[in-house]
């Protein structure tokens, strides 16, 4: 089942502006749903209030990952399955086996935060950018609101952009494909 | 900016730090206390009465080279600390300006704002490097292997064949021109350098900020050389037979890193005394993620260090860690590990996250945990040659370290006072100011 979502959509001129248009509409309640912006705004992502992103911890557990997964092998092949003598040294000579282990906790990490990244903001193959005012890739600031995600009526959220400074506010119907 | 509309006025910025009385008195009795206690330690294990952990009885001549020189084992042990400290904080010292020269050549904005700290730094380089001209004239013989009577003379009974053939580097005159030469380079541009800045402070004008960068090219280029030559004549000349081609670099990741540790604590402790006012937390980050980096990038070049070593397992390069691992007693074996903990594995848990590098708290205790971790690494990087089964850990080292560490407190606070602690006219400082990471 299709469900649909309505937007609506205040364009702003000035990236100051929309700055101080996002803190004073979330102070009036209304839940931002996103800016989208030119360029990077400072502050901008504090202002919009969404969480921190936990993708410094999924970092971590890929690293994890990646050493033991090395550790594992090298100990596997090298020490357990056919032991070989190496310059006299034990099977498990582990500052070896460090730079591999190393590379893999890199390898993983990297690969990891990419992967976490792309699926975490549903970025993959075939996908269908929802684009709500194709002008914020040139001169425009704009700022999405979901009406559904809201209780202020849609004439209330439109007076909030307004009065900050919105020069236009749009309607968007946004249709998501039941997964 | 409507956020930071705020009128940015460079003569706000200006802030002159007071050097009170009440702290030059107590960086004087830490200077008194520490020599004091150098003293009374020395003259305790010169009588053979131990406080600390004191090994000089147990082990006498095990491994190393074989002959015994001049000094008695408790003298020998004071010219050691003093010459490892004196290069410990010669380093600390010439890297205040090694970080300053690279943020003018990396186009830094957001260290403008706290620049003149490290850049106060280099003034102890005197100090620091007229002990070690000094202890090397006095003690140049006790110090260092290749100094010993006889090891260049094919006719004497103590000829080394291995020694005598570094005499081209290894000689007199060109170690006395090469380590006044390093001294005097880094000292002199640094005069050069901090002149400027002032400078700019009393007039204004981009025109010196390209002048330091012209002259942080030049340094860049003098210490690439001697960072590495002043490890191998200052720390790795000590075990005159080994060497590690890794030995410069490994050496400078180790100063550097302190180096960085100590501007984060001068940072902080500036600011708890209501200094540094536009620092804030996104400042400390970018030296937090500093430390955290250059944390392990000392552990890769040491690690390379010793794995090539370990790997290859050549007598003559292996001896190196044989010494530490187990020589004399395993009596450098703690040192060698409390290095590597404090000096990786802890900076790494405890600044990996984004809230621990802009804690203060958390600051301090990581950058103090480094310091501490790398005095070991130079302890253990110079002791085994120096002393050998003579080193310990008590009242001689507190009282070295702790004298160096006033001296060198009360020198930079000194050096601090000359100068507004924000470089006011700095064309980036508005840009710091607004940092936000």
């Amino acid at each position: 089942m299709d469900t649909n979502k309505r937007f609506l959509v205040g364009v702003y001129d000035d990236d100051d502006e929309v700055l101080a248009a996002v803190k004073s509409v979330r102070a009036s309640g209304i839940k931002v749903h996103d800016v989208y912006t030119p360029f990077p705004v400072h502050g901008l992502d504090k202002a919009i209030g969404h969480p921190r992103t936990r993708i410094p911890v999924a970092a971590f557990m890929f690293g994890a990952l990646g050493l033991t997964c090395m550790f594992l092998l090298t100990l596997y092949t090298m020490a357990l399955d056919w032991p070989m003598n190496i310059g006299g040294k034990d099977f498990y000579a582990l500052p070896d086996f460090i730079p591999v282990m190393f590379e893999f906790t890199v390898l993983f990490t990297a690969f990891g935060m990419v992967f976490t990244f792309f699926i975490s903001n549903g970025l993959w193959w075939g996908v269908k950018p929802v684009i709500f005012d194709l002008r914020a890739t040139d001169d425009k600031f704009v700022v999405a609101i979901d009406t559904g995600a809201n209780r202020k009526t849609e004439a209330e959220i439109e007076k909030a952009l307004r009065d900050t400074g919105a020069t236009e506010v749009n309607i968007k119907e946004v249709v998501e494909e039941a997964a | 900016m409507a956020e930071h509309n705020h009128h940015f006025d460079p003569a706000e910025m200006e802030e002159w730090y007071d050097f009170t009385s009440s702290s030059k008195r107590k960086l004087i009795i830490g200077m008194l206390a520490g020599l004091a206690i150098l003293l009374i330690g020395a003259f305790m294990v010169s009588k053979g009465i131990g406080i600390g952990i004191e090994h000089a009885h147990e082990h006498a001549g095990h491994g190393h080279e074989g002959h015994e020189h001049g000094l008695p084992g408790w003298a020998k042990r004071v010219v050691a600390n003093l010459w490892m400290n004196a290069e410990f904080f010669t380093g600390i010292s010439v890297i205040g300006m090694f970080f300053v020269c690279i943020q003018y050549l990396s186009w830094a904005g957001w260290s403008s704002i706290l620049k003149r700290v490290p850049e106060a730094f280099p003034a102890f380089l005197p100090i620091s490097g007229g002990i070690l001209i000094i202890l090397y004239f006095a003690f140049g013989q006790e110090l260092f292997h290749w100094r010993h009577e006889g090891v260049m003379d094919p006719e004497s009974e103590h000829y080394d064949a291995i020694i005598a053939g570094k005499s081209w580097y290894l000689n007199n005159a060109f170690f006395i021109v090469r380590t006044v030469l390093y001294i005097g380079l880094w000292y002199g541009l640094w005069v050069v350098l901090r002149n400027l800045s002032k400078q700019e402070d009393a007039v204004g004008g981009t025109e010196w900020w390209y002048k330091m960068k012209n002259l942080a090219r030049v340094f860049i280029l003098v210490f690439a050389v001697t960072s590495s030559t002043s490890a191998w004549d200052w720390a790795m000349s000590i075990d005159t037979h080994w060497f590690s081609t890794m030995f410069g670099w490994y050496h400078f990741a180790s100063w550097h890193v302190t180096g960085l540790a100590v501007t984060t604590l001068a940072v902080i402790s500036l600011k708890e005394k209501g200094y540094l006012r536009w620092v804030n937390e996104n400042h400390l980050h970018d030296l937090g993620k500093f430390m955290f980096a250059f944390s392990i990038f000392w552990t890769y070049v040491w690690f390379a260090q010793f794995l090539l070593i370990y790997y290859a397992n050549m007598p003559e390069e292996t001896i190196y860690f044989r010494e530490r691992f187990s020589g004399y007693g395993g009596i450098y074996k703690a040192p060698f590990f409390i290095n590597l903990l404090l000096g990786f594995l802890f900076p790494f848990l405890w600044f990996m996250t984004r809230d621990a590098k802009r804690n203060q708290t958390f600051l301090k205790v990581g950058a103090s945990v480094i310091i501490i971790g790398h005095y070991f690494d130079f302890y253990q990087m110079m002791m085994p040659g120096l002393v050998g089964a003579n080193a310990g850990f008590g009242l001689i080292e507190w009282g070295t370290t702790l004298f160096f560490a006033s001296a060198f407190i009360y020198v930079i606070s000194a050096q601090l006072t000359k100068a507004s602690i924000v470089a006011k006219n700095h064309p980036m400082l508005e840009e710091a100011v607004h940092h936000d990471i």
